[in-house]
């Protein structure tokens, strides 16, 4: 067991290098460089001298590979480098921005389990009957329907109708106004919780099904036990490995719909920080939250890989 | 990590008749049995309720985007009209007209066969390049393999949405750098989901046997692998169709599609958002275009899944 997830952190390792070489190739064989992003179009005003200056003060004279490693070490000492943009170091911009995506995964992640395990459990139970139905109707929207077109049809059925649009006051944090913060918070979880709940129910509902012939579940219940203990106990415990499979392959999903989503609803998160430096072509930043995304979606999955050996005995070799 | 293709299952597939050096006596012609086997796929999909929702939603879509491409607009797509502006449905605009008094129904018709095209072009980027892959990683060597998924590993790493802004970013909006920036981010999905059943059927007895007949590699890889994992690319190039719409619809809706004037049902979708609460046509028609095809190339590929793959059937 300590061996196996030695190894699972060691290729997580290697992954998390690969990912920053491919995200830092991807922005730094940009046409244009650093200077000409910061300058614009004053950059061919200056003289040779002075762009050298620059060239070195960016470090862009540099070979690509000393670039890259220099890049690393400064991620791992913590120094994220200067938005061109702002002049603010990049770490507490990202820091500002980190919470309101932590909480607006979270909080889709929990909408999103509460209707995937949901729907697909009890439709399971009684298939073709309403609540199947009801479930299968929500996967297809679920499925069809992209978040930003949920997001903008609920915003503007919000604002329309009820005239109720909670994001167009500022963001309250968790602390200074939960109530606020919850409401503004909780829409947005919802359009993207609709997208994988669409996703986890239909594994839910087949892994279900999947087991609910098999005869050690016809043994529960002739020997007498509840309805809730069989399907809980015997069934749904037996039917979540492929269920937490699912969720966690959904999780990039949830880190990409947060760029989406925090545009529509005016979140101060990470995706919208991201879309604004992608608009003022501020590569640091954009380099950085990428990173900071592939990580996360890294790490996520190999706590999906410990979860599976806790969850099923058979997967702990 | 051990992620599966986020498709669902797909079991290997049944080296069934296709290869044709290997096929039974001469006698029996081939060419017919391939016909019938194809014919059969079509006939299951089309008698499930999904398979056939899935063709006519797509039938739809690719009539409309045909139609735009020759040109059978009722109105210039970029005919500005201030007069006319936010024009309600009627019998002259059938879904209204936006703030510039452009048509709508022009203007969806142009987003989708846009969309469409950009999705055809990264399909074909990332069908190619993911099927090459899975095979180069399911036939050959211990490292060839190795390398190939730890590189489709990376790139699976990063959230596909979010390395096609990267990519938008570095390269800059436009057509082809959409479409390119889609594509790379589905290649590993094609890789991972064509080198399962590789790998099973490279120690399957028709693939031995033309070993020990000698065939090349070459050969044995494009004849006799390749059409086995047909199947397989069918139903994950549909579903690639699908994840495509959607990923453009969502970079032009974040400002990053082709740049104006050529209408694009993402940024339709969000110039919407300041009109949808006087004039609800702005949000209805290019949202329910998209969803159109994204659902139709949905139901397509499970349909083809169910239809080529009973194992994988959904109940």
């Amino acid at each position: 067991m300590l061996i196996g997830l030695a190894r699972r952190l060691g290729s997580m390792l290697v992954t998390l290098l690969g990912v920053s070489v491919i995200v830092f190739l991807v922005l730094r064989l940009l046409p244009g460089n650093a200077v000409t992003a910061s300058m614009g179009v004053s950059a061919g005003l200056l003289s040779k001298a002075q762009l050298a200056a620059l060239d070195h003060y960016y470090g862009i004279g540099q070979p690509l590979l000393q670039q890259y490693g220099s890049w690393l070490s400064a991620i791992f000492s913590g120094n994220l480098g200067v938005s061109l943009a702002s002049r603010v170091s990049v770490s507490s911009l990202i820091g500002a921005a980190l919470p309101v995506t932590l909480e607006l995964a979270i909080g889709s992640l929990i909408i999103g389990e509460l209707i995937g395990v949901g729907f697909g459990v009890f439709g399971a139970l009684r298939p073709g009957r309403t609540v199947d139905n009801l479930g299968q109707g929500v996967s297809v929207v679920g499925l069809g329907v992209p978040s930003f077109i949920i997001g903008t049809g609920l915003v503007t059925f919000l604002s329309s109708v009820f005239h109720y649009f909670p994001s167009s006051e500022t963001f309250a944090s968790l602390f200074r106004d939960p109530w606020l913060n919850i409401q503004q918070i909780f829409f947005p979880s919802l359009c993207l919780g609709i997208g994988i709940g669409a996703a986890i129910m239909r594994t839910t509902r087949a892994a279900m099904l999947e087991v609910t012939g098999l005869n050690y579940v016809r043994t529960a219940r002739g020997k007498g036990l509840s309805r809730h203990a069989v399907t809980w106990r015997h069934l749904f415990l037996n039917a979540l490995v492929p269920v937490v499979t699912m969720s966690g392959i959904q999780l990039g999903y949830l880190l990409g719909g947060t760029v989406v989503v925090e545009q529509i609803f005016v979140l101060p998160g990470l995706g919208r920080l991201l879309i604004y430096s992608i608009n003022q072509r501020d590569f640091p930043v954009v380099q950085s939250i990428t990173l900071i995304f592939a990580a996360a979606f890294v790490v996520l999955n190999m706590l999906t890989d410990v979860l599976y050996t806790l969850i099923d005995p058979r997967a702990r070799a | 990590m051990n992620l599966v293709e986020p498709a669902g299952p797909v079991g290997p597939v049944s080296p069934a008749a296709t290869s044709p050096d290997l096929a039974a006596p001469s006698s029996v012609p081939e060419v017919p049995a391939e016909e019938v086997r194809h014919r059969r796929v079509l006939s299951i999909l089309w008698r499930s309720r999904r398979g056939r929702a899935g063709c006519i939603l797509t039938g739809v879509a690719l009539l409309t985007s045909l139609s735009a491409w020759i040109g059978l607009y009722p109105y210039s797509p970029t005919l500005q009209n201030p007069a006319a502006g936010l024009k309600a449905p009627s019998l002259a605009h059938l879904f209204g007209t936006d703030q510039f008094g452009r048509d709508m129904v022009a203007q969806v018709m142009q987003g989708l066969s846009v969309s469409l095209e950009i999705a055809v072009v990264a399909v074909l980027i990332a069908g190619t390049i993911g099927t090459l892959g899975g095979i180069v990683a399911g036939y050959l060597g211990r490292w060839t393999a190795a390398v190939t998924m730890r590189v489709t590993d990376m790139l699976f790493a990063i959230p596909a949405i979010l390395l096609a802004l990267a990519i938008v970013t570095a390269l800059g909006a436009g057509w082809l750098h959409s479409a390119l920036a889609i594509g790379i981010g589905y290649i590993p999905i094609f890789v991972r989901v064509v080198r399962g059943p590789v790998l099973s059927l490279r120690e399957s007895p028709f693939i031995r046997a033309g070993r020990v007949l000698g065939l090349s590699r070459r050969r044995l890889l494009f004849r006799h692998i390749l059409p086995n994992v047909s199947g397989v690319v069918a139903v994950q190039v549909s579903l690639a169709l699908a994840w495509s719409i959607l990923a453009e619809a969502t970079l032009s809706f974040l400002g990053l599609g082709p740049p104006p004037p050529t209408a694009s049902l993402g940024l339709m979708v969000y110039n919407a958002t300041s009109l949808a609460a006087t004039a609800w046509w702005t949000l209805a028609f290019p949202s329910i275009a998209i969803i159109v095809a994204v659902i139709g190339f949905n139901f397509l590929g499970d349909g083809l899944r169910d239809a080529t793959d009973p194992r994988a059937r959904t109940r």
